[in-house]
């Protein structure tokens, strides 16, 4: 096969090697604006291995869900990774459409995980699972209408396409849709990936916890997986606003990967940033943040049509 | 590229979201001097070659609209000590899903308005969607300073109306107008400092509650 796209592999593996520093990186920035030094970049795959090698612990509640809710969001979320033009010109996976897919899988994944808090039939658990998809029922339309002005900028409908080459013609005829539409999926980022004004990370009481509380009773290679699963997800939404701001279909792979790379850093030092300016948003607020994202994005639709 | 005007009136846009969406009074107050300096801007930014004109409505505009009425109005939530917009008559999430369907709206009816001479079809829509949102503001919050504050939007929306006709305005028009709104909200600061003064509050609904 004469065009497999060994360079489509080659960014998906250098995303899916990098991601778990990205939560160190944007944990350091935050540590280093506030004074201190923080744990070191490379934390997480420090917890990754020492998990790995742990056993597992389970309630004998549990049912076979709760075992199978991190497996699925792994899966779900590598699939979703797999849609991602990450190397700028190809998917692994591209069809027409695909951007409800990958919305779809990340779906699957945070429902995969919510059963599997059910599944406990602890209190909090459930509290936490309740938050976590309130939360992404408010990201989840605020995703598509970024998803949308893509659509209409570039005249594509399939995240290659929205991230390929039509992006560059549409840069100078649709700059501040796109802007906008960038700074709406930083806003989707912070809640989906569970950082500061949303959520915040390194909580430790339950009562505050979202995403935090739904994974309690996970343990072992169960959480190593959990963990692993949120810092590639963070790194693919990273990749979604790095994307529309660095379009780098026309760069040589080697360029475009490195510009990949270069901007989930940038993404993460933002989201650093961020936390250590703003305090965390209570509860009731959190939609109307959501809500300004899809305004925003509503706003840059609007400038499309026009 | 985007000329430079089209990103000032979008930026103005923004500080009108960026007003329905905050609760504290202090944000609203700096999101009006950051809509001011714009409004500044956008008089050199349309009619470039610096007339003594165009230069002295950008001046003005700056002075008052950037600079002194922010500092009034922050001198009355000083004064009063009011920090928060509590209980608004429509919520802040719905306030801003109104104020987007306002801005599509606006973009919507303005190219049936056509006027002669638009430096660029901008200008029609975003004074429509200011006025809106300033109306907006105006009608359904409660504390006196955020009404001021909707109006001043109001009276911005209005202002970038009328930058599409600014070679037919005297100058002098312009500058009774500035004046007319220093005046306005100097008596409106009066009457916060009112209703702060009888009633410990600055919540314009009790004012239902005078009488002898």
């Amino acid at each position: 096969m004469s065009d497999f796209p060994y360079y489509s592999v080659l960014a998906l593996l250098a995303v899916l090697i990098v991601a778990p520093a990205l939560p160190g990186i944007a944990n350091r920035t935050k540590s280093a604006l506030t004074g201190r030094r923080g744990a070191p970049v490379l934390q997480l795959y420090r917890d990754l291995a020492r998990l790995w090698r742990k056993g597992v612990v389970y309630s004998q509640t549990t049912t076979a869900i709760f075992r199978l809710g991190p497996i699925v969001l792994l899966a779900a979320t590598l699939l979703a990774a797999a849609l991602l033009p990450l190397d700028g010109r190809r998917a692994l996976l591209s069809f027409p459409g695909d951007l409800v897919a990958f919305a779809g899988l990340l779906g699957l994944g945070r429902f995969g995980m919510a059963l599997a808090a059910m599944d406990t039939g602890s209190s909090f658990e459930g509290m936490g699972a309740s938050r976590e998809v309130t939360v992404a029922s408010f990201a989840e339309p605020a995703l598509f209408l970024c998803f949308i002005v893509l659509v209409l900028a570039t005249g594509r409908l399939d995240l290659t396409g929205m991230y390929g080459l039509p992006l560059h013609d549409a840069w100078p005829v649709a700059a501040p849709s796109l802007v906008l539409a960038a700074g709406s999926l930083f806003i989707v980022t912070l809640a989906e990936t569970c950082r500061v004004p949303v959520d915040d990370p390194l909580t430790h009481l339950e009562l505050t916890m979202i995403h935090e509380v739904m994974v309690l009773d996970h343990s072992g290679p169960d959480l190593a997986l959990i963990l692993y699963a949120g810092a590639v997800k963070m790194a693919l939404f990273a990749a979604l606003v790095a994307g529309v701001l660095l379009p780098r279909a026309s760069q040589p792979p080697g360029v475009a990967i490195a510009a990949l790379l270069l901007g989930l850093v940038v993404v993460a030092v933002a989201i650093g940033v961020v936390e250590s300016v703003t305090s965390r948003l209570r509860m009731n607020r959190v939609p109307q943040l959501l809500i300004a994202a899809s305004a925003l994005a509503g706003f840059a639709l609007i400038l499309l049509l026009r | 590229m985007q000329p430079i005007h089209d990103v000032l009136l979008l930026l103005v846009v923004l500080t009108n979201f960026w007003v329905l969406g905050t609760t504290r009074l202090s944000a609203t107050i700096r999101a009006t001097a950051v809509q001011g300096v714009l409004l500044a801007g956008l008089p050199i930014a349309l009619y470039p070659g610096f007339e003594p004109h165009i230069l002295g409505l950008s001046i003005g505009t700056f002075a008052v609209k950037a600079l002194l009425l922010p500092y009034l109005l922050s001198r009355a939530i000083r004064e009063a000590a009011v920090r928060r917009e509590i209980e608004p008559l429509i919520g802040f999430a719905p306030s801003l899903l109104l104020g987007a369907v306002a801005v599509a709206l606006a973009f919507s009816i303005a190219p049936r308005l056509p006027l002669p001479g638009l430096q660029t079809q901008m200008l029609v829509p975003v004074s429509l969607s200011t006025v809106v949102i300033g109306l907006l503001v105006l009608t359904t919050r409660k504390k006196a300073v955020t009404q001021v504050v909707g109006y001043l939007i109001l009276e911005n929306g209005i202002f970038v109306f009328g930058l599409s006709q600014v070679q037919r305005v005297p100058f002098l028009v312009e500058v009774g107008v500035l004046l007319d709104i220093f005046v306005g909200v100097f008596i409106m600061g009066i009457v916060v400092f009112h209703i702060n003064r009888e009633f410990d509050s600055l919540d314009s609904a009790r004012l239902t509650e005078l009488r002898d």
